[in-house]
C-alpha cells in the first residue's frame, strides 16, 4: 500500500504547480522581451474569464481534450506510444460523418443513428490503431514510428475521400467541403447556459464515461492491473502469465476506439460534418494533456480544462495586440517543464526513500569497516 | 526496453559478417533500376520518369529530406531519439526567413542553423540532463516549435517590406551551376527517347545542369558525416554511446558530452533542412515544413541508420514528391515499380527462407500491379502517402534487414548499469 502522508502528496501537486509558475514566468520574459505588456494579457486573460461563452467553449474544448488523452493514456499505462491518435479520429470522424449524413440513415431513429455513427468510429479508430498493433506484435515494429507513417497516410487517405467525387459535397456559398450534412436526427443536443450563445456539447456525458470506465477497468479489474503490470515491468508480467502480444494488441485496439470518439462530440454537436475546417492535431493534445495529467482521470480532466481554457482565452489576445501564439510557447514550456519536474521529484523521492530506509535501519558501519 | 517499451516480437537474428556489399555491386543495383525504370517508360509512355526536368525537381524536394534524415542519424547514432526533428526544422525555416531575407541566401542559411541548435539544445537539455523520454520530448518540441515561429513571424514579419503576418519577406534563391556544353549535347540525347540511353542522358542532365549550391552543400555534408561518424576516433565514440554507453563510460568516454554534442548537431542539421527549404522556395511560410522532418525520419529508417543509405531513401522520397508535382501520367508508372520491387523482396525473403513474408510482400506486389493495369491515373491526394507507405513497407516485410542502434531510446544515467 502506498501510504499518502501530506508530503508524498505534495510533492505530487509541486509539480504541475511549478511547471505552469515557470511557464508564466518564461512566457512573462519573451513577453517583456518583444515589447508587449503582461499586464494587458492578464488582464485579457482574465476578462475571457468571466465571459459564460469563453467557459462554454472551454468546457467543449477541454471534452474534446479529454477523449483524446484519455486515448493516449491507455497506451501510455503500459508504455505504449500512441502518437497515432491524431489520424486515428481523423480517419474516424470523417468516416463515421459519411456514414451519419448518409441519406439512408434519415428514416434511422435518432438513438440508433448516434449510435451507429459513434460504433463506427470507435471501429475505424481501433482498425486504423489495429494496423499498428499488428506490425508491432508480428514484425516488431516501434510503434511510434508506424503510428506517425499512418498519421501521414491518413491526412492523404482523408483528403482524397474528402472530394466531391467520392464521400463529399461541395457547400453551397464557400470553397469548403465536407462530407452530407448530418440532420436533425442524428445530431446530439447541447446543454444550454444562461449568458452565452453556445451550447455546452451534450457529448460532454460521454467523456465523463469514458473517464470512469477508464478509472474502473484500470483500478478495478484483472485486465486492468495485468496492463499496468506489463508497463512497470515486462519481464515481471510475462513470468506472472501475461501474454504481452495480446495486451500490446488489446490495448492499442481500446486506444484507437477512444481516439475514434475524439471527433464525436464537435461532429455530432457543432458543426454535423467533416470538412477541411475541422480541428486537426487535437491527438497532440492529448498526449500534452495525459503527461499534464499524469494518466490519471481526475489529473486530466483538470490538465483538459486548463488547455481548453488557455485555447479560447487566447482569443481575446489578438484583440489586445498580442500574438495569441503566446498560448501556444506556452503550452509547449508547460509540457515539457511538467515533464522536467516529474523526473526531478522522482529523483528526488528515490532518495528521500534511501534515506528513510538508511535512518530507519539506524547507524550504517563506517565504510572502512566494510571493505576490511 | 526499446522505444516505447516492451520489445514484443523483435526477432533477433544473428548479425552475419562481411555482409557489406562493395561500390561496384551498388552501380550493378543502380545501373538494374535504372533499366528498369527504363523499361516501365517505355512501356508506359511516361517520358517524365527520367526527364532531366523530374531529376531536377527531384534533388531540389530531396536535399530538405536529405538533412532531416541526417539530424535524425547524428541523434540516434548517439542513441536519442528525435522526433522533434518536425519541430527543429520549423525553427529552422523562421530562422532562415529572418536572416535571410535582410542579409542573403547565406546568411539565411546560418540563421536557420542556429534556430536549429536552439531546439537540439532544448531536446539535449530534456534527454540528457533531466532523463526525460525521448519521444515526450520530442513531442512536447513539436508543439512548442510552431508556436513560437509563427509567434516571432508575427512580431518581426508584419511590418517588414513585402512580409505578412505567417510569411516572411523574398529570400533571394542561393546560386546555381551547370557544367559547360556537357547539359546541352545530353539534352539532345534525350530528347530521342531511346530505351536506356536518353534514360541515363536525362538523369546525368538533371545532375549536371541549374544545380543550386545547397545541393552541392547537402552533398558534403552527407559524405562529410560518414566520414566523421565512420572513419574517425570522435565518431566512434558518438557511436559507442548509441551501442553501448555503460560500455563506452567504462573505456573514458564521457556519454553525456558526446549526447549533448550529436543532439546539438541533429537540431543544426534539421534547422539547415529548413533553412534550405525556406531559402530554395524563396520565403518563410508557416506550415512550411509539411511533415517533412518526418519523412527525414522515415528516410533513416529506409536507409538502415546509414548515410548512404538514407540519401538513398531522401532521393526516392523526393522523386515521388517531385513525380507528384509533374502530373499524374508519370506518377501512375510509380505503381508499377512499386509492384515490381515487392516482388523483388518477395524473391529476396523466399531464398531466405521467410515463406510468409514472402507470400505477403508477393500479394501487395500483385495488388499494386493490378492497380496499375486496372487503372488510368493515380488520385493526386494519394501519391503524398507514398513515403509513408513504403517506409511501412520496408519496416514491415524487411525489416530483418534493419539494425538501429543498439541502445537508441534508452534514457541513460551516468555510472548506471545494463
Amino acid at each position: 500500500m502506498r501510504n499518502r502522508t501530506a508530503r508524498s502528496i505534495l510533492l505530487g501537486v509541486a509539480a504541475p504547480v511549478g511547471a505552469l509558475v515557470f511557464a508564466a514566468l518564461v512566457c512573462a520574459l519573451i513577453l517583456a522581451v518583444t515589447g508587449h505588456s503582461v499586464g494587458d494579457v492578464v488582464d485579457a486573460m482574465s476578462t475571457a474569464a468571466q465571459r459564460p461563452r469563453t467557459l462554454v467553449n472551454s468546457v467543449n474544448s477541454a471534452t474534446v481534450y479529454y477523449l483524446a488523452a484519455v486515448a493516449v493514456a491507455i497506451g501510455f499505462r503500459m508504455k505504449l506510444f500512441n502518437i497515432g491518435v491524431d489520424g486515428q479520429y481523423r480517419l474516424a470522424a470523417m468516416l463515421s460523418a459519411a456514414l451519419a449524413g448518409a441519406a439512408f440513415m434519415d428514416s434511422v431513429p435518432s438513438v440508433l443513428r448516434i449510435a451507429m455513427t459513434v460504433v463506427a468510429a470507435m471501429l475505424v479508430g481501433a482498425a486504423w490503431a489495429g494496423l499498428a498493433a499488428l506490425l508491432k506484435v508480428t514484425r516488431g515494429v516501434s510503434e511510434v514510428i508506424s503510428t506517425i507513417m499512418l498519421n501521414s497516410i491518413a491526412t492523404y487517405l482523408v483528403s482524397y475521400l474528402l472530394n466531391p467525387a467520392r464521400l463529399a459535397v461541395t457547400t453551397a456559398g464557400s470553397n469548403n467541403i465536407g462530407t452530407r450534412k448530418i440532420t436533425e436526427g442524428g445530431q446530439v443536443a447541447g446543454f444550454e447556459v444562461s449568458g452565452s450563445s453556445t451550447k455546452v456539447f451534450g457529448l460532454v456525458l460521454l467523456a465523463v464515461v469514458v473517464g470512469f470506465l477508464y478509472w474502473f477497468v484500470l483500478s478495478r479489474t484483472r485486465f486492468g492491473f495485468e496492463l499496468k503490470a506489463t508497463g512497470l515491468s515486462e519481464s515481471a508480467a510475462v513470468a506472472s502469465g501475461v501474454s504481452v502480444k495480446k495486451m500490446v494488441v488489446i490495448s492499442m485496439l481500446l486506444s484507437g476506439a477512444v481516439a475514434g470518439l475524439v471527433g464525436m462530440p464537435q461532429l455530432l454537436g457543432s458543426s454535423y460534418t467533416y470538412s477541411l475546417d475541422f480541428p486537426p492535431g487535437l491527438g497532440f493534445v492529448g498526449i500534452a494533456v495525459a503527461l499534464l495529467g499524469r494518466n490519471h482521470p481526475i489529473g486530466m480532466m483538470v490538465a483538459s480544462l486548463l488547455w481548453g481554457f488557455l485555447d479560447n482565452a487566447a482569443n481575446s489576445l489578438d484583440i489586445s495586440g498580442v500574438p495569441r501564439e503566446i498560448v501556444l510557447i506556452m503550452q509547449g514550456v508547460i509540457v515539457l517543464s511538467v515533464v522536467v519536474a516529474y523526473e526531478l521529484v522522482r529523483r528526488y523521492r528515490v532518495r528521500a526513500e534511501q534515506q528513510a530506509v538508511g535512518s530507519a535501519l539506524g547507524r550504517t558501519k563506517p565504510l572502512e569497516e566494510v571493505s576490511a | 526496453m526499446t522505444v516505447g517499451g516492451l520489445a514484443v516480437g523483435l526477432k533477433s537474428t544473428p548479425t552475419r559478417r562481411g555482409k557489406r556489399l562493395s561500390p561496384m555491386v551498388y552501380l550493378i543495383i543502380a545501373v538494374g533500376a535504372l533499366v528498369v525504370v527504363s523499361a516501365v517508360r517505355t512501356l508506359s509512355d511516361a517520358t517524365d520518369l527520367t526527364s532531366s526536368g523530374t531529376v531536377q525537381a527531384a534533388l531540389t524536394a530531396a536535399v530538405p529530406l536529405a538533412m532531416a534524415s541526417l539530424a535524425g542519424l547524428w541523434a540516434e547514432r548517439a542513441g536519442v531519439v528525435n522526433i522533434g526533428l518536425e519541430g527543429m526544422m520549423v525553427l529552422g525555416t523562421f530562422g532562415a526567413g529572418y536572416a535571410g531575407y535582410q542579409w542573403g541566401p547565406w546568411a539565411g542559411i546560418v540563421g536557420g542553423l542556429l534556430f536549429g541548435v536552439i531546439g537540439g539544445l532544448l531536446h539535449a537539455v530534456a534527454t540528457v540532463t533531466f532523463g526525460v523520454d525521448h519521444i515526450i520530448s520530442g513531442v512536447a518540441i513539436n508543439l512548442l516549435a510552431p508556436g513560437a515561429a509563427l509567434f516571432l513571424s508575427k512580431q518581426f514579419f508584419s511590418n517588414a517590406p513585402g512580409g505578412g503576418q505567417k510569411q516572411s519577406p523574398r529570400i533571394e534563391d542561393a546560386q546555381k551551376v551547370t557544367l559547360p556544353g556537357f547539359s546541352s549535347w545530353l539534352g539532345t540525347i534525350e530528347n530521342k527517347h531511346w530505351f536506356f540511353v536518353s534514360d541515363l542522358a536525362g538523369v546525368l542532365r538533371g545532375i549536371t545542369t541549374e544545380i543550386s549550391l545547397l545541393t552541392l552543400l547537402a552533398v558534403v555534408l552527407i559524405a562529410a558525416t560518414g566520414w566523421v561518424l565512420w572513419r574517425t576516433p570522435f565518431g566512434l565514440r558518438l557511436r559507442s554511446c548509441g551501442e553501448s554507453p555503460a560500455a563506452a563510460e567504462s573505456l573514458g568516454v564521457n556519454v553525456y558530452k558526446y549526447k549533448y554534442y550529436a543532439v546539438i548537431a541533429s537540431g543544426g542539421f534539421a534547422g539547415l533542412g529548413g533553412a534550405m527549404l525556406a531559402v530554395s522556395s524563396g520565403q518563410f511560410r508557416d506550415g512550411q515544413t509539411g511533415g517533412r522532418g518526418f519523412i527525414g525520419l522515415a528516410a533513416m529508417i529506409f536507409g538502415n541508420w546509414r548515410p548512404g543509405g538514407l540519401a538513398t531513401g531522401a532521393g526516392l522520397f523526393g522523386y515521388t514528391d517531385a513525380m507528384a508535382l509533374r502530373g499524374s501520367n508519370a506518377v501512375h508508372a510509380l505503381l508499377l515499380l512499386l509492384g515490381i520491387a515487392l516482388i523483388v523482396v518477395a524473391v529476396l525473403q523466399y531464398r531466405s527462407g521467410q515463406i510468409v513474408l514472402s507470400g505477403v510482400a508477393a500479394a501487395i506486389g500483385v495488388l499494386f500491379g493490378w492497380w496499375y493495369f486496372s487503372s488510368d491515373q493515380v488520385p493526386a491526394e494519394l501519391v503524398g502517402a507514398a513515403p509513408y507507405v513504403v517506409t511501412l513497407l520496408v519496416l514491415g516485410l524487411a525489416s530483418q534487414r534493419l539494425r538501429p542502434p543498439r541502445f537508441v531510446g534508452e534514457p541513460y544515467r551516468r555510472g548506471q548499469a545494463i
